[in-house]
This record gives structure tokens, sequence and C-alpha cells, in this order.
């Protein structure tokens, strides 16, 4: 099996493994970064969100093989303390219920905001219509970006 | 279920302590039956022994609190409630207070089972007279220490203050407190002086979930594992003939290929490989009975149509009723099949060694499960060790352990450690769906009053329980009458989020909206009206309080602006009551070129204490706008006995533009907490669709709404 180096959360690590594996499972089975969510596999979800060059992207699509030029960005990577202002919004608002679709919800949100400091309502709702939540905590989340989008 | 329980909790020994090898206090405690005399407490926490007491609390010597509970979370917030009601009444610092998730291998926890709303209310009075009875050994610790009568010492946040202002930490007192005897009658709080109960307490798990620390039974690992991906047959009552298994043993990382019962097991040392593995076998099946959602409309159908049924109550005479009615409408009202769809998909770890079996998982009914497990390995119950996981969505589906069952039955086969993954595909096809179901809905209406009142319900695989024959509008009307009859499937079915009510609901409150406009009255007012008749019932079956329902919908209506909203705002009304809870919803729509656009849902809530109103607010919410989407998205039929639907391209769930505001109230008072989980979604159909009507006159029978929607053209 080839052999692939992948940029991840600021470090570069090796992985051995066929090259249609998606990065879902790289991060998951092979790095133990398991805060990426497998929820559907076909890009319907958005809970396997990650950021490639910090652009939300559904790892459950991206082929092992054609990552060797990005910065990828997970979970865990995204701040060190949990402490970016996504996060802190998320815990301010208490937005999880069972929680599985949060970290998605939160990768998605936080490349949102970067690229869109002060978002109308509307703007919040299709920039995170994507993303599905089983438990439907849909009011917090929209609640949590508006307070996010302040902090960042 | 029943409203009139009884509180057979003793507290005659229920409890019992021990000093910690490294220092602190261990308190062990059993509800609702005595600890076993011969039960000993652990002198460590790593070997908490959770088969003769329910959970453990320890105080440490610098007065943290830790509870070790082994109820699982599934997101109904359980984990940080019942903590905060022991909390409340040991008085203890609520920064200083946490939740630790115990493995469970026991038959004596109450609620094993996180489902029917339960939890909380039937843990309230054991939970509280656990805290108190804990608060008070400290209490008479420090008396005995300080040397002064214990009734003059008070306790506030962790710390005991005896009359001459001196203080004590819990910490401080626990040494002593271990040595002495547990006391028999203890007080309890005053509703009134609670400080933690009825405050803001977020989610235990929060600072895990937003940074993505491993949590949920996917998330779990364990050295040597194996993944199993499962191919199982394809259409329910299918068996399977026979296998090619040789280019999936060619696929890169598959270890072995096995077959078990009607199903073929594919090991690999990755879940990609696994699942690449399975999609690489080829298999022949052979179909018995197979059904599809056309011959399950025409057998619900023939069913309500003839004669055989079981009468399930009656009130009155119902048939007279009809016959001296100024008018009878009659409507029938359709539900599909229905998948759980949580957001995890179902996975469980097995690990079956000669001498016992370890399981690690997101589930539901770990005792039930264990029980399975034991008897389909033909093992002692007592050698099987189950742990729960925090799991990625229930709604019913993680009370059927089957996946646990797959995964114990592969490892006793290759006698490896093995978790069995479902992917999106298999979760969607191999489930245990909320069965379809029809019901007729029979009224007379004579001088301006609903006079008599028959329901007939026809569903697949079993018929409603029977507490709810006795919710809303049994009692209400002199003439009542509820029969049910089922039609049995090879499709398996199970509990889905508020079992039967979450459609049945929508079928009566908007079947009494329609009554409502014939009888030209305001549907608000037909149903307190008929509430009426049951406020003084001496009926010990009825299930609901028409006082508690009417409270709850006076306060809806009044926080909605019910008939007073603004232009182009149409408004919808339900009301109802389940897993103990009455709940009263508005929901107000607007159109967007001819289509229906809900904006806002208003809903009141009687559940009585509110243990964590930010958990609860949660709990709702998500319940509303669980059952908006489903009622308006939610699509599922077989054909051939194969599910027509595999994932989220053609099954649709609700998203985030098309959730409306929520606004939650609260009734306020002293009762005992009821369930959360489930009461806030069964009244949420039934309010969009009568607010559809009100914008388009145009009446729903069926799920999902969209469907009628475009059948009728209104789409277009
Ligand atoms: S798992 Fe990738 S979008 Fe659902
Ligand atoms: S919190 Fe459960 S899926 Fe979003």
């Amino acid at each position: 099996m080839p052999n692939y180096t992948l940029n991840i959360n600021g470090t570069n690590q090796s992985v051995t493994t066929d090259e249609d594996t998606p990065l879902l499972w790289v991060l998951r089975d092979e790095l133990n970064l398991v805060g990426t969510k497998f929820g559907c596999g076909i890009a319907q979800c958005g809970a396997c969100t990650v950021h490639l060059d910090g652009t939300a992207v559904r790892s459950c699509q991206m082929k092992v093989s054609l990552l060797d030029d990005v910065k990828i960005t997970t979970i865990e990577g995204l701040s060190e303390d949990g402490k970016h202002p996504v996060q802190e919004a998320w815990k301010e608002i208490d937005v999880p219920q069972c929680g599985y679709c949060q970290s998605g919800q939160i990768m998605t949100a936080s490349a949102f905001l970067n690229e869109n400091s002060n978002p109308s309502e509307e703007k919040i709702r299709e920039a995170m219509h994507g993303n599905i939540c089983r438990c439907a905590s849909y009011n917090r989340i929209e609640k949590a970006v508006k307070i996010a989008a302040e902090k960042m | 279920m029943k409203l009139h329980n009884k509180d057979n909790f003793s507290r005659r020994n229920f409890l019992k302590t021990s000093a910690l090898a490294g220092g602190g206090l261990l308190i062990g405690f059993n509800f609702l039956t005595a600890c076993k005399p011969e039960a000993t407490m652990p002198v460590d926490v790593t070997s908490l022994n959770f088969n003769d007491f329910n959970a453990f609390i320890r105080i440490s010597d610098e007065g943290y609190v830790t509870i070790f509970s082994p109820n699982p979370e599934i997101g109904q917030g359980v984990k940080t409630a019942m903590p905060m009601i022991i909390a409340e009444e040991l008085d203890a610092n609520w920064n200083k207070v946490r939740v630790e998730q115990g493995a469970l291998d026991t038959k004596k926890f109450t609620r094993q089972v996180a489902g029917g709303s339960q939890s909380i209310r039937q843990g309230w009075d054991a939970l509280r007279q656990t805290g108190a009875t804990a608060r008070q050994m400290l209490l008479n610790a420090a008396a005995t220490k300080w040397n002064v009568d214990v009734s003059t010492l008070k306790t506030s946040k962790g710390i005991i203050t005896n009359a001459n202002g001196d203080e004590f930490n819990y910490g401080d007192v626990v040494k002593e407190a271990a040595l002495l005897e547990v006391p028999e009658d203890v007080k309890l709080k005053e509703t009134k002086d609670f400080t933690i109960i009825g405050k803001d307490a977020i989610n235990v798990d929060i600072d895990k979930i937003i940074t993505g620390k491993p949590l949920f039974g996917l998330d779990y690992k364990a050295d040597n594992m194996m993944i199993a991906s499962v191919l199982r047959p394809p259409a329910f009552g299918q068996k399977l003939v026979d296998f090619d298994d040789t280019k999936a043993k060619a696929v890169n990382g598959v270890v072995d290929v096995l077959k078990f019962g009607d199903k073929i097991a594919v090991l690999a040392n990755s879940t990609w490989s696994a699942m690449k593995g399975k999609k690489a076998l080829s298999a022949n099946w052979k179909s018995e009975k197979p059904e599809s959602t056309k011959n399950h409309d025409e057998i619900l159908t023939n069913i309500l149509d003839g004669k055989k049924f079981n009468t399930r109550r009656e009130d009155g005479n119902v048939k007279k009723a009809f016959t001296d009615a100024d008018k009878v409408i009659e409507r029938t009202y359709h539900a599909p099949f229905l998948p759980h769809n949580c957001l995890e998909p179902m996975n469980f770890y097995a690990d079956v060694t000669a001498d016992k079996v370890h399981l690690v998982g997101p589930i539901q009914t770990p005792q039930w499960t264990v029980n399975r497990v034991a008897q389909l390995l033909n093992r002692k119950p007592e050698t099987i060790h189950c742990e729960m996981t925090r799991m990625g969505g229930g709604f019913g589906r993680r009370l059927y352990g089957d996946f646990a069952l797959e995964a114990a039955e592969i490892s006793d086969i290759t006698k490896q450690p093995i978790k069995v993954v479902f992917s999106r595909e298999d979760d969607m096809t191999a489930g245990t769906y909320r069965p379809a179901s029809k019901y007729r809905i029979k009224a007379s209406l004579k001088s301006g009053k609903v006079s008599g009142y028959y329901l007939k319900e026809a569903a697949i695989n079993g018929n409603m329980y029977g507490a709810i024959t006795n919710f809303f509008p049994a009692g209400c009307i002199p003439n009542y009458k509820v029969d049910t009859e089922s039609h049995a499937s090879n499709i398996t079915t199970g509990a889905w989020r508020a079992p039967y009510t979450n459609f049945l609901a929508f079928a009566e409150q908007t079947f009494f909206d329609e009554l409502a406009n014939e009888l030209g009255v305001d549907t608000i007012q037909l149903r307190l009206d008929l509430l009426q008749n049951v406020k003084n019932t001496t009926d010990e079956k009825i299930e609901y309080s028409g006082q508690r329902m009417e409270d709850t919908i006076k306060l809806v209506r009044e926080k909605a602006n019910w008939g007073n909203t603004k232009e182009g705002i149409y408004q919808g009304f339900a009301a109802y009551y389940s897993h103990n809870t009455h709940v009263a919803e508005i929901a107000d729509i607007s159109l967007k070129d001819e289509y229906p656009i809900i904006e806002k849902v208003t809903v009141a809530v009687d559940c009585g204490i509110l243990v964590n109103p930010t958990g609860a607010k949660n709990q709702v919410e998500g319940g509303v706008l669980d059952g908006i989407g489903h009622a308006m998205y939610a699509d599922f039929s077989f054909k051939d006995g194969k599910p027509e639907h595999k994932n989220f391209d053609t099954y649709r769930l609700i998203r985030m533009q098309e959730a409306p505001k929520v606004e939650v109230y609260f009734v306020e008072n002293d009762k005992k907490p009821t369930g959360l989980g489930e009461p806030g979604l069964p009244p949420a159909g039934g309010a969009i669709a009568n607010a559809i009507n009100a914008a388009l006159g145009q009446r729903l029978y069926s799920q999902p709404f969209v469907k009628e929607l475009k059948k009728n053209t209104v789409l277009g």
C-alpha cells in the first residue's frame, strides 16, 4: 500500500493506506483523531467536516491521495485549548444535545465566520443548512454562530 | 406510565459508606430496594460494584464531589439533571461536583433504560433522599467534632457552619463521617430553598464535545480490535442461499469473511476496508413473503373497514350517540414507517473470551442486552460486563440490542475483539421502524357539542399501549370508544420517539380542529370546554389532569398572541399529554408563493419542577423540530420487503433553513418532575397541519405533509 504524508493540525503525519481511503477514515482509524464524525459517507450530513486550507469540506469525500499539498485542520486542532470563539459560543449557549453532529457544525461555522465577519441571520442559516443535526439543535446553533461572530 | 404510582421507596438501609484508601468518603446507594446485607463497599474507586449499588458518591478530602452513575446519556440531559438533584439535597457547591459514567453490569439500576422520558421522574425521590442522607452524615460528623448539637449547624455550598461562625469544608469531616451510622430520618429541602435545581447547568460533557474527544461508541478502540461490516438480507423475509467472497477477501485490509445465520461479516483492520470488502461480496437470497408499502396500505384499510377489533376503552354508548347525532364526521389518517436515523450509526464492541464477555457501546438497555447475549452464547449473565458510551442519539433505536448481539456472535466465532459498525445504509435498511399505521376517527355532534367519539387504530406489529387510551379526550366525551387491531409483518418495528402518540396526536388534534370549524367555535375554546368534563373525574384510569392541561393551553394562548397576530401569519393549535407531561403548541406560518413557511412555534409545557431549565428547554425545542421535520418530510417505504430509501440523499431530514424559531414557556408549579425527551414532539405535527389549513384551506390526513400538499397541487 502506498504511503502518504499529510499536514494535519500543523504537523506532518505519515500514513500507509489505499489511495481511495477517504480522509475521514484516515483521521479516525489511522491517526486516532475521532472528533471528525461519520454520519452518512455520501456528503449529505456534514458530520465529517474539516478544513482544507481554511475551507470547510466533507472529509468522507476526500481521497487521501489528493491531499499532499494542503493544510488539514480538524476539530482537535481548531484551537489549542478549546477556546476558539466558535467553541466558546457553543459552550455559552450549551448547543449540543447528543453532541454527535457538533464537531462538524463547529468546523462549518468557523470556516464560514472566517470569510464572513458580520453575517445576517439569513446567511447563517444558509451556511449551516448542509449540516444535519438529528437532535434538531438548530435554534441554538444559529444563536451560537451569531455570538461567535461578535467574538471573532 | 401511570400517573398514580405509589412511592414504594424505602429509606431503610439503602445506603452504605466506606473510607477510601486514598482519602475521602465513598457512599454507595441503592434506591428502590435495600442494599444486600452482604454487599460490601469497595475501598477504591477503580472497583465500584454496580451489582449491589445503583450509584456512588465520593467526597474527597478537598471537598470535591464525584458522582459515579451508570445512567446512559442519549442527549436527554439526564447525565446532568440526576447529579443536580443529589447535589441539591447534599447542599454541595455545584462547581465542585463532577460526574463520571460508571460501567454497568447490574440487575438493580432502577432505570437502566434511557427511554420513555422516565429517568428523572422515577429517580426524583430516591436521589433527593440520597443527597439529604449524605448531608446529614456530614453534619453529624461535624457536630461530633465540634461537640455541639447538630441542630445548631447549617450547610451551604459544601460548607458547614456552626453558631460561632466556625466553618468546616465537607472534605474536613469525611473521615469522621465514614465511621458514623447512616441516619434514618432526614429532612428534605423545601422546593423554595433549592439553589441548584431550577438553575441552568450546562451539559457535563460539553468540553469534550466541542473539542472532539472520544466519547461515543464509534470512537471506542481496543487493542487488536477488528472492524466488522455485516451484509444482512437486503429485504425483510429473505434467507441467505449462498455467497462468493473471493473479491471481498482480495480487498486490502480484509482479514476474514464469515457467515453467521443469514448474515455475512467482513472483518478488516480498518472501517474503510471492512466497508469495501462488504461491497465486494456477492450473495444470493431467497424471499419469503415479501411485503410492500402498497400491501400495507390495503391491509390496514381492510382492518379499518372490517369488524375484528379489540376494544380498549368504552364509555357510554357510541352507537346511540351516532344515531342521535345532528351530524357525524369521520376521517382517516395515515402514517408511514419511519427509521430512527440516529446520527451516530449503530455500532457495538464485543470481546468474547473463554470465561468472560466484554461489551462496550451505545445502548439504552444494557441489562436486557446482557441477558440476551448470555442466552445467545450460553453464558452466565454475571460473566458479561457491559459498558455504555455516550450515544449519538437514541430516539428508541438503541433500545434494541440487535447490533450488540451481532458483535457478540461474531466475536464468539473469531475469539477476537471486534466492533460491528453500520454504514448509514445499514442503519436505515436494518432498522426497527416506527410501524406504519392508520387511524379512523368518527365523532358525533349534537346541539353544538361533541357527543360521541370513536377511534380505530390499525397498525403493523402491535397496537398502542393501554395508557394511551386514557389520554385526552378520554373522560371529556360521554360516549367514547377505542378499538385496535394489528397486522403481523416480518418487517422489524419498535419504539420510535413517543411511540404511537408521535402520530396519533396529529390525527386527533387536527380532527378536533376540524370539529371546531364544523361547530363554528374557536378551536382552543372547544378544547377548554371539553376539559371541564374531566376535571372532577373519579376515573382512576384517566392519565392526564384537566386542570394542568387547561393551564398549559391558556399559557400558550397568551404567549403566542392567539388570534391577534400580524397580517399574513396563520396560526394552528394542538395540545397533548404524553410521558406524564402536558404540552400545548401554536405554530405560526406564512406563505411564500403559496408555499407554507413555518415561522415560529410557541410551546407551553407543564413538566413539574424544572430541574435544569436550559436542559429542559433544549429537550422541548429538539422535540418540536423533530416532530415538524418528520411530519413534513419523512417518507419511508418498502418494495418487495426492501427499504426504498437508504441514505440522506433520498430520505429527507429537517435542516437549518426549515427550522422555525421555537419559544418555550414552562408552567410553574411544585409537582414532581416529569419527562421531557418525548412530549414536545407529538403536538407539533397537529399544530402545523392546523396552521396550514388556516392558511390554505387544505386539510392534511397523511404524513409526510409535503407529499400530500404536492398531490393536491398546492405546491404545483
Ligand atoms: S459523513 Fe461526510 S457528509 Fe456525512
Ligand atoms: S446534537 Fe445530536 S445530532 Fe446534533
